[in-house]
């Protein structure tokens, strides 16, 4: 029996290593269509999603409207502004709203670790989290899986490293589980104050210096440096970061093979990231974005109910759900 | 005419006086006429004696809980002072502490008057307040400890925050040594602390909440029993969460530091691993820890390391508790799970027996904290809680007398129950069953 994913795509972390592999799956079919001159099919014709966002998001907002719009779904985008602790409505008030207007689907963004959860066990809707405050984001998660299967031809055994502040990071945790599920070996480099005091309890190899972790990885997943985290007294520069953990060309060229380098985006060039390196061979960052629609067009089919042996002829424009 | 309660044929356990027997107590007015196997014989011919059958129950003095919050004045919507002393008795408390982070801070003679007032209305457990340390609980400038005390205050905290400076807790404690009473201590380093939702351990990383360490706790913990050993003052550390506190605790006993300790329910039955689906009903402050303190905490109720257990009943409205986990507020409530939830993780399991049990719930925090009670002997204030200590039930928070509904043991099947509760020698509850 094929799996199936479930009300909801919360985390990668409650995901078996099939349900991950069936989206993998499921994206390919539906990366073709992005690369049509009408790039469109009525997959999901008729179907009613919010895309929430309390947090502002440019990349992972537009990358859910087109995947929706691909798939012939009418998206809503609303922007709620503010924290979550501001005096507007409370995300209950919004989830009974939302749940009021019989919609199908709601993609949530939001500054608060649970706060997908919290929407999807309040309403019968679809909820894909688009990112839960430090908790995860696993759609990007699985574009990650996706560009790095792409390139590897496998992740099983693969070894990927995440650089940067895992402490504060839904991306490394999505990473984190979707590697490891997949039989992925992951390490994770930063400084020991931005990462989880608890870290080797996640299964993961811990590398205090970078040029080790360029020595050890197949691959680097570079995180974004907030600076919210030199105000907080987390480090204290981003020049000194920069000349600590800043994934540079030079530290690259020592390593005895080619690394793949990947980054979630938006990217601070010059402080996690050189630009030679970003904009160099081993950089799929791009590559990732371009994922990022598939793969989120496979999560709405499927959640949708699509049935994945379905997505090759969906994608031909017919398709069940 | 002087008023007479019959308690018969109830298992009396009175650690106070190392009694646990099949006995009749008697209660003339307001207090204790006498305890013995031939009681009720005495009696039985007497006029006007109510007599109530506690056969296959058990007898006790009444349970005292030094720490809860009644959130009156201010917060009256969640609480009040006479919603939370009917919870007390339901829960079998028959005193009950409240703390001072009302609205406005109980921090003068007045608002203590205020809260004796409300308790005596309110007619079921009987009410302490406990003062402020500092003046609107800023840790600024000492509150009036002496008018609080000649008011009614039975002791000083600032709990629900800490006291960042330890020039501030200094003296706080000299003066307090000054009236006899204790200074109740709310462990948390704030820097360390800030932010944290829940204990910082592999679930915190997990869900990607901002933990609070235990080493928030064991720093100020370990800062104040010092603060005591300079000042002989009375250090009463609150709601202990860690293995590492437990430690701190015994190396102060150990070399006769004035620091006593009390340990809440929630932290001797439930880890953090109830956080899990980000339970707000799971958060509290401190916060659930590991199995490995929880383990560290019974024994230390079992030797005395902990010398009582308090419930830190929070009550919340129950829409404050239903948002985003790090937003939600701190809490949960306790007065009327406390008896079971003890029952069930210490006794049943057979951590503790009954007696300890007993000695915890009411000798200790009556000795602790100087209150009346906490005892059966003859003369004594007829504070009396009667209990069946094997009847299980599941917990249903829309029947509790609390307005709090926020509790993790919602549906949870616990063991043990009040089944009637006196104060001076009125019967102010009873279970309807």
């Amino acid at each position: 029996m094929t799996p199936s994913l479930g009300k909801d795509l919360l985390g990668l972390e409650r995901l078996s290593g099939e349900q991950i592999k069936l989206i993998l799956d499921t994206a390919e079919p539906f990366k073709e269509i992005s690369e049509r001159a009408i790039k469109k099919v009525p997959t999901l014709r008729g179907a009613t999603i919010v895309n929430l966002f309390f947090e502002a998001s440019t990349r992972t907002r537009v990358s859910f409207e087109f995947a929706e719009k691909r798939l012939s779904a009418d998206p809503v985008n609303v922007s709620a502004s503010g924290s979550s602790v501001s005096k507007g409505e409370t995300l209950v008030d919004t989830a009974r709203n939302l749940e009021a207007m019989r919609i199908d689907m709601v993609v949530i963004r939001h500054g608060a670790s649970g706060a997908a959860q919290f929407l999807a066990d309040r309403i019968e809707s679809n909820v894909i989290n688009a990112g839960d405050g430090t908790h995860e984001h696993p759609t990007q998660g699985l574009l990650d899986l996706l560009t790095l299967r792409d390139h590897f031809g496998r992740l099983d055994g693969i070894k990927v490293c995440i650089v940067g502040d895992v402490l504060h990071s839904r991306v490394a945790r999505s990473n984190i589980w979707g590697l490891t599920k997949m039989g992925a070996e992951v390490g994770v480099c930063g400084p020991r104050s931005l990462l989880p005091n608890a870290i080797d309890a996640l299964g993961v190899k811990v590398f205090n210096r970078v040029e080790e972790a360029i020595e050890w990885a197949d691959a680097l997943n570079v995180l974004r440096l907030q600076l919210e985290r030199m105000t907080a007294g987390y480090i204290p520069s981003q020049r000194e970061y920069n000349r600590v953990f800043g994934v540079s060309r030079e530290r690259l060229e020592r390593a005895k093979r080619d690394i793949l380098i990947l980054h979630p985006g938006p990217m601070n060039r010059g402080v996690e990231i050189d630009s030679d390196v970003a904009d160099g061979p081993f950089s799929v960052i791009l590559e990732q974005v371009t994922n990022g629609v598939a793969v989120r067009m496979a999560v709405l089919y499927l959640l949708s109910g699509g049935k994945p042996e379905l997505a090759e002829s969906a994608k031909r424009g017919g398709g069940e759900r | 005419m002087s008023r007479s309660i019959l308690l018969r044929g109830g298992r009396v356990i009175d650690p106070s006086q190392s009694l646990d027997e099949t006995a009749d107590v008697l209660i003339v007015d307001d207090r204790i006429e006498a305890i013995g196997a031939r009681v009720a014989n005495e009696t039985s011919n007497r006029d006007g004696v109510e007599t109530i059958d506690c056969a296959g129950l058990v007898v006790s003095p009444g349970f005292i809980d030094v720490h809860c919050h009644l959130r009156e004045p201010g917060r009256e919507e969640v609480e009040t002072i006479a919603t939370g002393a009917r919870a007390a008795v339901a829960g079998g408390f028959t005193s009950v502490c409240a703390m001072p982070n009302t609205d406005p801070v109980t921090d003068n003679q007045a608002a203590v008057g205020f809260i004796i007032r409300q308790g005596t209305i309110a007619n079921a457990a009987r009410v302490y307040p406990v003062g402020a340390i500092s003046l609107g609980q800023r840790g600024d400038a000492l509150a009036e400890f002496g008018e609080m005390v000649a008011a009614g205050a039975v002791a000083v905290s600032d709990d629900g925050r800490p006291v960042a400076s330890a020039h501030l807790m200094r003296t706080a404690l000299e003066y307090a040594r000054t009236f006899g009473i204790p200074v109740a201590d709310h462990c948390e380093e704030p820097t360390l602390a800030k932010g944290g939702a829940m204990n910082e351990g592999v679930v915190s990383a997990r869900l990607g909440l901002k933990g609070v360490p235990a080493e928030a706790e064991e720093i100020m913990a370990i800062r104040d029993i010092l603060l005591a050993r300079r000042t002989g003052g009375h250090i009463h550390l609150c709601h202990m969460s860690t293995r590492g506190s437990v430690e701190l605790i015994r190396w102060g006993k150990d070399r006769g530091i004035n620091v006593t300790a009390e340990v809440c329910p929630h932290h001797i039955s439930l880890t953090e691993d109830a956080v899990e689906d980000y339970n707000t009903n799971a958060k509290m402050n401190p916060p659930l820890r590991t199995a490995d303190d929880v383990a560290a905490l019974q024994s230390a109720v079992r030797d005395g390391t902990i010398d009582l257990i308090a419930t830190d009943h929070a009550p919340h409205h129950y829409d404050e508790k239903e948002r985003e986990f790090a937003d939600a507020p701190n809490g949960i409530v306790g007065l009327e799970t406390a008896l079971a939830v003890n029952i069930t993780w210490l006794v049943a399991s057979g951590i503790i027996d009954l007696p300890l049990l007993i000695e915890r719930m009411s000798c200790a925090p009556s000795r602790v904290f100087k209150l009346p009670g906490g005892t059966l002997r003859r003369g004594a204030p007829a504070d009396v809680t009667v209990f069946d200590a094997q009847t299980k039930w599941v917990v249903d928070p829309s029947r509790f007398k609390s307005k709090g509904r926020n509790t993790p043991y919602a549906g949870h099947t616990l063991q043990g129950r009040a089944r009637c509760t006196l104060v001076g020698g009125r019967v102010v509850y009873r279970a309807d069953a």
